[in-house]
């Protein structure tokens, strides 16, 4: 199953909706859409949305650490949403667990920054 | 309950990432009539999806070449090998240490082994210099000897 990704922005926040699987493969043209829209736009914070991911390895860890590096840059925040269990997992067994703001769904990541 | 019967196969495949998902795929279908639960599932999945990409960004550093996947199966433990004839591993604990990338520039999470590792009930690497990496790891798919609850 390829990787749809399905971007918008509000305020300064970045929506990053998912749904298919995120892997080395498909970790590429992700990587490609969210710079270029962080290249023209104002863009500080960022929002993921995993609901519809079905598949994630740690090509995805990579992927959203260095979102994390370039979002912590201009003092923005990076929030995850909508784990499933298995997604859960590997952000537990990479530590993202630590340094990222996990929520429950868009709702409470968008309350979180005040961008609701 | 029936027995299950004992199965073997492998496949050799071209060392791109769009054959990532088809090893995944390959995977998930193999173990289906050993009843796996959805978690047992995905880590299977996890696994052989990082040991592909291994090979193909590590092994042959992007440049193509052959992987052998082999899948056994036996009572309820399931046996994956993964075979690359690239490069080989300069230093296998090194590359075992996590959050250790030989290519950070590509934001790798250096977390491919680990997650093997852990996600597996026996893991096995060997690497030749030259002449390739082979990993092998072992998971018994009997829910009542899960590790995670």
């Amino acid at each position: 199953m390829p990787l749809s990704v399905h971007l918008f922005i509000k305020a300064d926040t970045l929506f990053v909706r998912l749904s298919g699987e995120l892997d080395h493969h498909t970790s590429f043209q992700l990587r490609e859409r969210i710079n270029s829209l962080m290249d023209k736009y104002e863009i500080r914070n960022m929002i993921f949305n995993f609901k519809n991911l079905s598949f994630m390895d740690s090509s995805g860890i990579g992927v959203i650490l260095g979102r994390y590096n370039q979002v912590k840059r201009n003092k923005g925040i990076l929030i995850v949403c909508e784990l499933n269990s298995m997604i859960e997992k590997i952000i537990k067994v990479s530590g993202l667990y630590k340094i990222l703001v996990i929520t429950k769904d868009e709702e409470q990541a968008s309350n979180y920054l005040g961008v609701a | 309950m029936k027995q299950k019967r004992d199965n073997y196969a492998e496949i050799i495949f071209d060392a791109i990432s769009e054959n990532e998902a088809f090893a995944r795929i390959i995977v998930a279908g193999f173990i289906m009539p050993l009843d796996p639960t959805i978690d047992q599932l995905n880590e299977l999945k996890t696994i052989v999806s990082e040991a592909v990409t291994n090979c193909i960004i590590h092994g042959y550093e992007n440049r193509g070449g052959k992987i052998k996947l082999t899948l056994e199966s036996y009572h309820n433990e399931v046996t994956i090998t993964v075979v690359d004839y690239g490069k080989g591993i300069e230093d296998l604990n090194r590359a075992k240490e996590l959050f250790y990338t030989s290519k950070p520039e590509e934001e790798r999470s250096g977390m491919g082994l680990t997650i093997m590792e852990i996600f597996s009930d026996e893991f096995h690497i060997h690497s030749k210099m030259g002449e390739g990496t082979i990993i092998k790891i072992k998971k018994n798919l009997d829910y009542t000897k899960e590790k995670y609850a």
